[in-house]
C-alpha cells in the first residue's frame, strides 16, 4: 500500500521541524552583529572561536579524550562479554542478561546521581577519571548488544574449522573471531564515542572543576549570555557530525 | 565466564552497586552538610509528601504523556512513509543525523528561534506586530516542544524497524478483503507494530519523565520536572535522603513500566 498524502504532508512537516531550527543556527553564525538579526555575512565569530576562546578548545580535548578511552575501554569489555555470553556456557547467564538491560533502561539522571553519590561516599576526587568511569559505565551495555547481534549471523562452524585446523582459543579468537565481528566492534566503538561526546547529564554530575567536557561548556554557555560563538561551534559540531555519518554509513545498520 | 568477568565486574561495581547506595541512603538520617547520618529514617519519603513535590510529580507526568503522545502521533506517519519510500536510506540518514547531534545543541536552536530576543520576535517586532516581545519560552509547552524536538528519531527508529519488517501483503490482504483505510490501520497495521510502538513509546516516555537539562534550559520557575527536584534536593537543599527516595522511586517506576513491557510482548509472542 502506498503511504496516503497525509502521511507525506506529516513526513514533509517533520523533516521541516528537524532542520529549520538547526539551518538558522548555521545561518546565523555567519552574522555580522551579536544580535539575531542578519547584518551581513562575516566570519568574526569563527574567528573569536579559534582564536580567542581557550576554554572552549580545553573542554572539546577533554571530551575528545574521554569519548576515545571510555569508547576503546567499553568496545573491548564489551566484545569480549557478547563473544562470552553467545558461546560460553555458564551460571547466572540470565543475571547478566538482566544487569545489562538496567543501564539502557533507567534514565541517565539515576545513573548521574548514584556515581556521584558514590564517588563521594568513596571520598574519589571528581575529574576526568571520573567521567571516563561514569561514560563506560553507561557505554559497555550498548557496546555489547551491537557486537551480540552482529555474531548472531555468524556461522560458528568457522570457528570449529579453526580448531579443526589446530588454532588455540586465543588464535581462533584474533584471527577469526574478531575479524568476522569487526563491522559490529567498530559499530559498537562508534556508538560508545558518539553517547560519550554527546552526554550531559551524567557528566553534570561527575564532572569536578577544571574537568570541564564539551557540553558542559555549551550549557554554561547558553546559561549565562548567549554569543553567537555557539552558533559556530554548533555549525562546526554539525559538520563533523554529517561527515562521520556519511562515513560511518554502512556500520549505521550494526546499530538498529 | 572467562570473557564476560571484566564487563561484569564493571557493571556491578560502578552501576549496581551506586544504585544500591541510591536506595539505602533513602532510607537514613540527613545530615546537616550534605551526606547521611547512618541510622534509619522515612524522613526522605516523607518529605515527599508536600504540595510542593506533589506538584512537580504531577507536572512531569503530564508533561512526559503529552510529549510522548504528541512524538509518536508525529513518528509512526513518519516511519510508515520511509518504510514504502523508494529513497528509504537517505530520509532514514535524515532522520540520523539530527539523533546523533549535539542534544545541547539542539535546545540551544531552539532558544535561538524562540527565545525573548530570538529570530520570531526579531521577525514580529519587524513588521510591528508586537512592540516588545511575545515570551514563547519558560513555559510548560516549551518543554514539551523541545522533548518532542530531542526524542522524536528514538521513536522513529524503532516504529521505521517494525513496519520495514512487517509483510506489505498482509495490508493488500486486508484491503482486498474490503477494509477501509482507518480499519486497515487500526485493526490491521497496529497490532502488528505493537511491539515498535511500545519500544517508541518507553524510549521517549523514560528519558522525557527524568528530563533535567530540557526543563532547566527551557522552562521557568512553573515547569520544573523531577529532574529538577532531585538536583536541587542535592545541591541546594542539601537532603541527600529527600534525593536518594525521589530516584529511587523514579528508577522503581521505570522498572514497573518495563516489566509491563516485557509482559506484553510475550503474551505477543504466545497467542
Amino acid at each position: 500500500m502506498k503511504p496516503g498524502a497525509l502521511s507525506k504532508t506529516i513526513t514533509i512537516f517533520t523533516f521541516v521541524f528537524f532542520y529549520v531550527p538547526i539551518f538558522i543556527v548555521i545561518l546565523f553564525s555567519f552574522n555580522n552583529s551579536k544580535s539575531p538579526v542578519w547584518t551581513g555575512f562575516s566570519l568574526h565569530w569563527y574567528k573569536e572561536l579559534f582564536f580567542d576562546s581557550y576554554d572552549v578548545w580545553r573542554a572539546f580535548f577533554n571530551s575528545i579524550l574521554v569519548a576515545v578511552s571510555s569508547s576503546l575501554v567499553a568496545t573491548a569489555l564489551g566484545t569480549l562479554a557478547a563473544i562470552g555470553l553467545y558461546w560460553e556456557k555458564f551460571r547466572g547467564k540470565s543475571t547478566i542478561w538482566i544487569i545489562s538491560y538496567l543501564p539502557l533502561i533507567i534514565p541517565d539522571i539515576i545513573i548521574g546521581v548514584s556515581l556521584l553519590i558514590f564517588f563521594v561516599m568513596l571520598k574519589i576526587r571528581l575529574s576526568l577519571l571520573t567521567i571516563f568511569i561514569a561514560h563506560t559505565t553507561f557505554s559497555l551495555s550498548y557496546a555489547m548488544m551491537i557486537v551480540y547481534s552482529r555474531l548472531q549471523d555468524f556461522e560458528y562452524s568457522i570457528v570449529e574449522a579453526a580448531y579443526d585446523l589446530g588454532a588455540t582459543k586465543s588464535v581462533a579468537l584474533y584471527k577469526v573471531i574478531i575479524p568476522v565481528a569487526f563491522p559490529g566492534i567498530l559499530a559498537a566503538f562508534f556508538m560508545s564515542f558518539t553517547l560519550s561526546i554527546d552526554d550531559f547529564v551524567i557528566t553534570f554530575f561527575v564532572a569536578g572543576p577544571g574537568s570541564t567536557t564539551l557540553p558542559l561548556k555549551i550549557y554554561s554557555m547558553i546559561r549565562f549570555g548567549i554569543s553567537p560563538t555557539i552558533n559556530a561551534i554548533s555549525t562546526l559540531l554539525l559538520v563533523g557530525t554529517i561527515a562521520i555519518s556519511l562515513t560511518m554509513k554502512k556500520y549505521l545498520k550494526y546499530i538498529f | 565466564m572467562k570473557y564476560v568477568s571484566g564487563y561484569s565486574i564493571w557493571l556491578v561495581l560502578f552501576f549496581i552497586v551506586p544504585v544500591l547506595i541510591v536506595l539505602s541512603f533513602s532510607f537514613m538520617e540527613k545530615s546537616i552538610y550534605g551526606g547521611v547520618e547512618f541510622s534509619f529514617s522515612l524522613e526522605g519519603y516523607k518529605s515527599l509528601f508536600s504540595i510542593g513535590y506533589l506538584k512537580i510529580l504531577w507536572r512531569s507526568i503530564w508533561i512526559s504523556f503529552v510529549a510522548t503522545l504528541l512524538t509518536i502521533l508525529l513518528a509512526l506517519p513518519v516511519a510508515y512513509y520511509i518504510a514504502n519510500s523508494k529513497i528509504k536510506d537517505l530520509l532514514l540518514l535524515l532522520v540520523v543525523i539530527p539523533f546523533w547531534t549535539n542534544s545541547l545543541i539542539r535546545i540551544y536552536a531552539w532558544i535561538f528561534v524562540l527565545g525573548n530576543n530570538g529570530i520570531i520576535n526579531q521577525v514580529l517586532r519587524k513588521i510591528g506586530l508586537v512592540n516588545d516581545y511575545i515570551q514563547f519560552l519558560y513555559n510548560p509547552y516549551a518543554v514539551i516542544l523541545v522533548i518532542v524536538y530531542t526524542y522524536l528519531p528514538y521513536a522513529i527508529i524503532p516504529l521505521f524497524a517494525s513496519i520495514d519488517r512487517l509483510e506489505k501483503s498482509i495490508l493488500e490482504a486486508a484491503f482486498d478483503l474490503g477494509c477501509n483505510k482507518t480499519k486497515a490501520f487500526f485493526k490491521v497495521l497496529i497490532p502488528n507494530i505493537k511491539s515498535g510502538l511500545i519500544t517508541a513509546t518507553l524510549f521517549v516516555f523514560i528519558p522525557a519523565l527524568g528530563s533535567y537539562a530540557i526543563p532547566d534550559l527551557v522552562g521557568g520557575v512553573n515547569s520544573k520536572m523531577i529532574g529538577n527536584e532531585i538536583v536541587r534536593q542535592l545541591t541546594v537543599a542539601k537532603n541527600w535522603p529527600a534525593a536518594s527516595a525521589i530516584s529511587s522511586i523514579l528508577t522503581l517506576a521505570t522498572l514497573i513500566g518495563v516489566l509491563l513491557f516485557v509482559k506484553s510482548t510475550q503474551k505477543e509472542v504466545h497467542t
